[in-house]
């Protein structure tokens, strides 16, 4: 066992890790921050899905000891100061983009990696870069409006499939 | 997974003597190296993470050369490879941004899975694999399938790319799993044109020596309209018959010329 340090949605935290824990285990079972959700733990998808560094990546496909000293940030991380939902998640309510629910910590940390790097993304370029993350629910397409109205753009310019 | 101890050095140097251990594997992106672990394939007794190493990352551009340490992302060599369009362009289109924020062009050509989409440029730019024992031209380094020159203990540092004059990858997607089905990277230097495809043959990645010989004379889709691959050789799945591959992996050839 090491002790990993990092930093958790601006918090500082520690545990200690054997080499094989992955950082959704670190999270989930070290941390209690069960929003981040492991689905298929084969890197296939993007439930997991976290920011390390400002980066998102599959947390089932991280060794929690290989990002000692990073800022994470999870699905816990994107609410606003007061609790109340923020502009992604709430177009996620909005737009029901969910059903389950299971898959969309991971769809709302991709959506937030994609606004961070291009503020108004394409419908096409809101699809390609949610490839890696699978919804067996809501079949993408309210996803992809809630994630066009949450970037200020206006989402019934998509056709209605 | 089995256990194992995790060690991250800060250098070559320490890496070498880190890999020098018993059971000791190198850990990159651990993008496929882990899913591996977890199905028991592979149980090293310790992991030597090479992604803090700093000597071993980002791109560099010195007159028609671009070389790119090992432990460098996929996602990084889409933003930064802009000296190489087409090279940025296959490192943009690898699996998903999450996969392209971790995975590496080193383990990537380690692990030489035969439907990768680097070692096809890699093969066809005639690059150099520098390890941190020796540098291995492209022609001498893949050996089929899964299978490289690297020995026991040699880790890869970094590759060294000649540009092309013109250059392009095309890649017919597995939609299930984004690996090439079949894909096609086409090189054009002043001395000859070179082709490599993967994603479509049972010995991995390869050059294409007919399409080659008629590019290098007529640079164009339809000079190698009438030219077929034995598809005895070709991998034949339930996504396609050798056939299939050995016809897609044409068209991949065709579309990459005329894009380029
Ligand atoms: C969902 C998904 C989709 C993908 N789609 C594609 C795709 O479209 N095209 C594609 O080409 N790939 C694809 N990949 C594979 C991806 O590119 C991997 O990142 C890559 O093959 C392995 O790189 P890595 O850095 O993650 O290596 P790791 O998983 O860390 O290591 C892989 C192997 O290489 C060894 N190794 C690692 N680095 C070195 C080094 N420097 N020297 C020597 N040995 C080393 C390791 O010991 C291990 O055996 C996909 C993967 C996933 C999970
Ligand atoms: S749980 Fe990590 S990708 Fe599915
Ligand atoms: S809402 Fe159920 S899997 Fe996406």
């Amino acid at each position: 066992m090491t002790k990993v340090a990092m930093t958790v949605n601006g918090k500082a935290v520690s545990g200690e890790v054997e080499g094989r824990t992955l950082l959704s285990a670190f999270l989930r079972e070290g941390q209690g921050l069960t929003g981040t959700h492991v689905g298929c733990d084969t890197s296939q998808c993007g439930a997991c899905v976290v920011h390390v560094d400002g980066k998102a990546v599959k947390s089932c496909t991280v060794f929690a000891a290989d990002v000692a000293g990073s800022s994470v940030k999870t699905i816990e991380g994107m609410a606003n100061a007061d609790g109340s939902l923020g502009v992604i998640q709430q177009a996620f309510q909005d737009h029901h983009g969910l059903q389950c629910g299971f898959c969309t910590p991971g769809m709302v940390m991709s959506s937030a990696a994609l606004l961070a790097e291009n503020p108004k993304p394409s419908e096409q370029e809101i699809r390609e870069y949610l490839e890696g993350n699978i919804c067996r629910c809501t079949g993408y397409h309210n996803i992809v409006k809630a994630v066009l109205a949450a970037s200020g753009q206006d989402a019934n310019a998509i056709a209605a499939e | 997974m089995h256990n194992f101890d995790f060690v991250k050095p800060a250098s070559v140097a320490e890496a070498v003597k880190a890999l020098s251990a018993d059971g000791a594997q190198a850990l990159s992106g651990g993008q496929t190296l882990m899913p591996t672990m977890k199905q028991r394939l592979a149980a090293p007794t310790m992991l030597v993470s090479l992604t803090g190493i700093a000597e071993m990352k980002g791109v560099k551009v010195d007159g028609r050369t671009l070389t790119i340490g090992a432990a460098t992302t996929h996602a990084t060599v889409a933003k930064e490879a802009a000296a190489y369009p087409a090279l940025a362009n296959l490192a943009g289109g690898i699996g998903d941004p999450a996969v392209r924020n971790r995975g590496t062009i080193g383990g990537s050509l380690a692990n030489n899975d035969p439907s990768a989409c680097y070692p096809s440029a890699v093969l066809a730019s005639g690059a150099t694999v520098v390890t941190s024992k020796r540098e291995i031209a492209a022609d001498d380094y893949f050996q089929g399938m899964f299978s490289t020159a690297l020995e026991e203990g040699e880790f890869i540092t970094a590759v060294r790319f000649p540009i092309p004059d013109r250059a392009a990858y095309a890649k017919f997607d597995q939609p299930a799993s984004r690996f090439a089905l079949a894909g096609a990277f086409v090189a054009r230097f002043a001395g000859g044109v070179r082709v490599a495809i993967t994603g479509a043959s049972e010995g991995g990645v390869f050059r294409w020596a007919e399409a080659e010989a008629a590019l290098s004379s007529n640079y164009s889709a339809d000079a190698i309209k009438g030219l077929s691959l034995d598809p005895s050789g070709m991998i034949g799945d339930l996504h396609g018959t050798q056939a299939y591959r050995a016809n897609l992996a044409r068209v991949m050839v065709q579309r990459a010329v005329a894009a380029s």
